[in-house]
This record gives structure tokens, sequence and C-alpha cells, in this order.
């Protein structure tokens, strides 16, 4: 019972961590001088308030849950992925280059192929820093990000030079897009909303990061990896390689978010300079999503909802109280920071529970366990 | 064209605004240096520069007074300091992960505030440049490293400092022991705590200037998500650097001269595709790392968080 109701609150601490977030909010809105519940009201509303609100809170979710699973693998594993909105973009390129190429094949076969490139695309785009962690000791961090400035200029020269609209390069103005993709490759819309088919292939895909990471070899070798690499290498598992994995995997979730972005959404790319002109930021909110999700692909569903609400919510919000919708980043970032810093309770009670119930519930990698039982026989 | 670029006086230009671009890198990057020397990597400081680099435009955009402004983003880099210390140092957060929330907290913050104070892009006048009297008469010389802004002399002074602080003193001994073996630190007698948290809003306050010299003394504007990525790469220069400030302004300048020359080459006309020409600083970035940081081991206890066993 001790341990249900431990395990309850393990699982309500990123709503803790939220509600913290919203709290810091109010008190913003307050000294803005707005009342922090009528302003809250219109995000609700903008969110869920229709059946349309909340188709547009699930298209805003959609990416944000795919590049969210992308990170549950790789934070797994422990390398930290922050290039999804270079991994995005490379895959929403290369999609978007085949969905304007082959126009005389059948829409089904185009769709699946342009989001099968974007899904390599973004890979390519993970694997290069993973190749580079493994093998030439490269911090993770530090190449995504670099690969994400890359990653954005290559799109403006594409946009502005050989991917562009033909009927854009003969005007003045250039207008960096590409042409817009035909009809029949256009991911299929599931209601008359904007809502399309990419939610659907999210939430399937969802299903198969949790088979993969808990009930395949791979998956186990990643998260073994990812608990302790010493003993992981003594078990006999190739860590360099299993890094570059999940490295490549995280890149390839992203890279189909942005391939979706392109077919369900705005079918055709378009650029303002900026990599969030494009991903709308999606790379980095994807990381919230999934530690909101405690890096499970399964709980990141709800998570991603709730980040797209407050993205759509945040729309509202400014038309009804003309608060800037920055204050949604203000609190993704809050939530952020509450989640990783409450992440101490729950390691003081597991630490407790062991102490009590023995080491049966630590995590199945074969690691040592010795710093545990130290404690246990303490 | 190309021949354009070996001109005299584009080469004197490319140099000087090679060096004053270095300025927020070398703020940044050195007060990041001083972190993860003590074990602590700050993944914030882009959020940090933002914030520091709103606070100081708003302030002089209100008062006029440039120093006001500069005292005002050291101050809110350093409370930024103080929270990821606290996040950091008391509650053993990952440090990668909360860096992200603290660089998203200040991306949004600084955003938020502008519109809602000021609401569109102004301008002003920032730091002046100093003439040094007879050194910069030299010519080419001259125009090159004593025709800056007291920001851009400020940074390279810093370089020796934070060099014989690190090197030379008694708190360099005690950050250095600290990120590398801090049990052994702490057994004798060092906090850890206590120097964490001296180094990390060292680090913010240094981020807040690293802000301020480009919205008061570089560019003199502020515009939303104006660093542009520049904290980021700020983190890159530290490893570039292998953890010592002679290597940070090594990579600082290097960073910055291609960029400037690949500022010049589009003021030129040179036929590279601009978007090209800006990605090269990245590129070329990414390669330097894959041939330098092999060769160079982090600060041990670099990202753990210190636990005092009991």
């Amino acid at each position: 019972m001790r341990t249900r109701l431990s395990t309850l609150f393990d699982a309500l601490l990123p709503v803790l961590a939220t509600l913290a977030a919203l709290a810091v909010g109010a008190v913003m809105l307050l000294i803005m001088g707005v009342n922090p519940i009528e302003a809250y009201a219109a995000m609700w509303d903008g969110a869920f308030g229709s059946g349309n609100a909340f188709a547009e809170t699930l298209v805003k979710a959609t990416p944000l849950l795919l590049v969210a699973l992308g990170i549950c693998i790789s934070f797994r594993g422990d390398v930290i992925n922050i290039g999804g909105e270079g991994q995005m973009i490379i895959g929403a390129v290369l999609a978007t280059w085949i969905g304007l190429t082959l126009t005389n094949w059948p829409g089904w076969l185009v769709i699946t192929l342009s989001l099968l490139t974007g899904f390599v695309g973004g890979a390519i785009w993970g694997g290069i820093p993973g190749l580079l962690k493994a093998y030439f000791n490269v911090n993770e961090i530090l190449s995504t990000v670099m690969m994400n400035a890359i990653a954005v200029q290559l799109m403006n020269f594409l946009l502005r030079g050989p991917m562009i609209d033909p009927s854009q390069a003969e005007r003045a103005s250039k207008i960096p897009q590409t042409a817009r993709l035909i009809e029949e490759f256009h991911l299929a819309r599931l209601v008359p909303t904007r809502l399309h088919a990419g939610a659907l292939i999210a939430v399937a895909l969802a299903v198969l990061v949790y088979i993969l990471l808990w009930r395949t070899t791979w998956g186990y070798r990643i998260r073994a990896v990812g608990q302790n690499p010493h003993a992981s290498r003594y078990a006999g598992i190739k860590v360099s390689r299993y890094m570059v994995l999940a490295l490549l995997l995280s890149g390839a979730f992203a890279g189909l978010a942005g391939a979706v972005q392109v077919f369900g959404v705005n079918y055709r790319m378009i650029t303002d300079g900026s990599a969030s002109g494009f991903t709308g930021g999606a790379g980095f909110n994807g990381i919230v999503a999934a530690l909101f999700g405690q890096l499970h692909p399964i709980w990141s569903i709800p998570a991603s909802i709730l980040f797209g609400a407050l993205l759509v919510g945040a729309n509202k919000m400014q038309r009804m109280t003309q608060v800037p919708s920055a204050l949604v980043t203000v609190l993704n970032g809050l939530v952020v920071i509450f989640v990783v810093s409450s992440e101490i309770w729950r390691r003081r009670r597991q630490r407790r529970r062991m102490a009590v119930a023995g080491p049966e519930e630590t995590p199945p990698p074969p690691v040592e366990k010795k710093p545990q039982q130290a404690e246990a026989g303490a | 064209m190309i021949s354009d670029l070996l001109s005299v006086t584009v080469l004197i230009g490319i140099l000087a605004s090679g060096i004053r671009l270095a300025t927020p890198y070398l703020y940044a990057a050195i007060g990041e240096t001083f972190g993860q020397k003590s074990g602590v990597l700050n993944l914030g400081v882009e959020g940090q520069m933002l914030l520091g680099s709103f606070a100081a435009f708003y302030v002089t955009f209100k008062t006029g007074n440039l120093w006001l402004g500069l005292l005002t983003a050291m101050l809110v880099g350093a409370l930024m300091g103080l929270a990821m210390a606290y996040v950091t140092v008391n509650l053993h957060a990952q440090q990668g992960i909360s860096g992200i929330g603290f660089y998203l907290f200040g991306l949004g913050m600084s955003e938020l505030l502008f519109q809602s104070l000021m609401g569109s892009v102004e301008t002003i006048q920032g730091f002046p440049k100093v003439h040094i009297p007879f050194l910069s008469d030299i010519p080419g010389i001259g125009e090159i490293f004593f025709s800056q802004n007291a920001l851009v002399y400020g940074a390279y002074l810093l370089v020796p400092l934070a060099w014989f602080v690190l090197n030379k003193t008694t708190l360099g001994l005690k950050i250095r022991a600290v990120g590398e073996n801090p049990d052994a630190a702490d057994s004798l007698g060092v906090s850890v705590a206590r120097v964490r948290y001296f180094t990390i809003i060292l680090g913010g306050t240094l981020s807040g200037i690293a802000g301020a010299s480009l919205s008061i003394a570089l560019l003199n504007v502020f515009q939303q998500g104006m660093t542009s990525g520049q904290g980021f790469i700020a983190v890159a220069l530290v490893y570039f650097g292998a953890w010592r400030p002679v290597g940070v302004l090594g990579g600082a300048l290097l960073f910055s001269l291609v960029n400037s020359l690949q500022l010049w080459i589009q003021v030129l006309g040179i036929p590279i595709p601009s978007d090209i020409a800006v990605m090269m600083p990245y590129v070329l970035t990414i390669l330097v790392l894959v041939a330098t940081v092999s060769r160079v081991r982090a600060p041990s206890a670099l990202s753990k968080p210190f636990e005092r066993e009991d």
C-alpha cells in the first residue's frame, strides 16, 4: 500500500511541477496587471473550448510527441539530443524534395516514401553527432547545437535557391518557399478540421517505441548503457554502438516530425530565416514533453497534448488579454526546471524503499548495485 | 572580386570586426569555464545572455546610462546563476536538462518583457569607441586592436585575469579541486557547495555582460532571440579551448574571425551563397572539436552532482 501510494506520488510529481509553474505564471500575470484566472481561462478555452480548438491542440501536439519519442530513446540511453530542430528541418527538406519530384507516382506510395525519407534524414542528422561522440569523444550537446545551425542555413540556402517555388523565382519578391505539394500527397484529414493522420501515426509509434525500449534486446541495451556504461561494457555490450543507435533513432523521430509537419499541415516549406520559423520550437518543446512524460513513450502522449494545448491556448490568451504568448515559453522553461528539480524527492524515496524492501525493485540492467546494497545493509 | 578581400583596408576591417565580434563569446565562455572547472555544466548561458541583453538595453534606453544598463544585466545574470546554483547544487538536478529549462525561461522572459515593455525595436547610442592614446595611431594595428569600445577591452583583459585566478590563487585551486575530485576537496574542508555557487553565479554575471555587449556595445538594438545561439557556441568554445582561458580565447577568435570573413564576403558581393557562408563557422567548430577534443580530458566531476556521503 505504501509503495503504491508513493508510486502515485511519483507519477504526480510532473503535475505538481506544472501547477508550480502555473502559479509562478500567475504571479507574473498579476505583476503585468492581468487577472490570472481570466488569462488561464482564455488559455483553456483556446485549447479545449470547441472541437476545432481541441483539433488544433492535437495538431500542435503531433510534432511534439514525435520529437518526444526520440528524446525518450536518447535520454534513456544517456545521450542528450538537443538537435531536434535541425533534425526536423533535414527530415522535412528531404521529404518535401521527394514529394515535389515524384509527382506522377501514386499518392499513398509517395506519402509513405516521403515519411520514410524524413525518418532517414533525421537519422542521418542525429547519427552524425552520434558517430562524433562514439569515435571522437565530441560532446553530443555541442555537436547537435552546431548541427541545428547548419541545418537552418542549409534550409535557407535550398529554399532560396535550388528548391524555390518556380513561380516565386520569377517574381521580384522571391519569397523563400517551395512549391505546394499536390492534393494527392496531403496526409488524410481525420475529421473536418486540420487534424491529420500524422496524429495517429505518432500514437502508433509511441506504442512501438514502448515495445522497442522494454521488449527488445536493442531497447534493453540502450537503457543498460544509459544506466551504467561501465557495467554494460563489462557485460559485453558495445557501448559506443548503442550510443550511436540512440542518437540516430532520436534524430529519426524528429526527422519524421518535420516530414509530417509538411505533409499534414503546411504542404510546403517556407523559411523566415530561423529554425523556429519552421519547427515552431517543437525540437525543444518535444524535450519538455518527454521529460514531463518521465521519458516514457506512452506517458509522452498526454504530456504532448498538454504542451500542445499550452501553445494553442497561448494564442487565444494573447488575443483576449494582450499577454504575449511568449509567456508559454517561460512556463515551459519553468516546468523543465521544476521537473528535474523534483527528481530529488523521487530518488530519496526510492532509496528509502530499497532500504526497506531490499534491492529487488532495482531496474533491470545487470549492473553492480554496490552503493544501494551498502545502504540497505547500513 | 576575390582580390578585393586581400586589400589592406578590407583585411583591417575583417580583423577589427573579428576582434570585436569575439567579445560576447569571451565573456560567456570564460564564465562557463569557471563553472565547468568546478564540475558544473551550465547550458542556460543562452537564456542568461538573452535576459541580460534585454535588461541592459531597456535600462539604457530608459535612463540613458550605459553603465547602469550593464550593471542591471550583471545583476540579472547573477540572479539566474543563483537559481541555477540552487537547482544543481542543492537539488542535484541533471545539469544538461535544467540548463535547457533556464534557456527556455530566458528566451521566453526576454521576449515577454520586450513585448510588454517596449513593443517595437529601438536603437540607442552604445558604448563609444575608446581610442587608446598613441597605440591607436599605429597604422593598421591601431584600428584593429586599440580603437574598440570599453566592453571589448574588458573581454580581452578577462582572459589573463581568469588564467591568474584559476591557476595562481587558492580560490582557483579550490575550484579545480572541486571539479576534479569533490570528495577529496570536501574531506579537506573545502565547501563544494560554496565553490560551485560562486562559479555558477560568476558565470551568470559574465553571461549577463555577454548579452549586454551585444545590445549596448556591438549592435545597439534589442531584438527577440538576438543572441541566435551564441550562448550555446560559448559552451562549445569551452570544450574547444580545453578548459583553459587561453584556449577559449583562441577558439573565440577563430570563430569570430571566420564569422567576420563571412560577413565581409557578403558585403563585397563575392558569389558564395550567404547561407553557405553563415554555415562555415559552425562546420569549422565541429571539425576543430573533432580534431582537438579527443586529446584533452574534461574535469572529472563535470556535470555530476555532489552528494556528501554521511
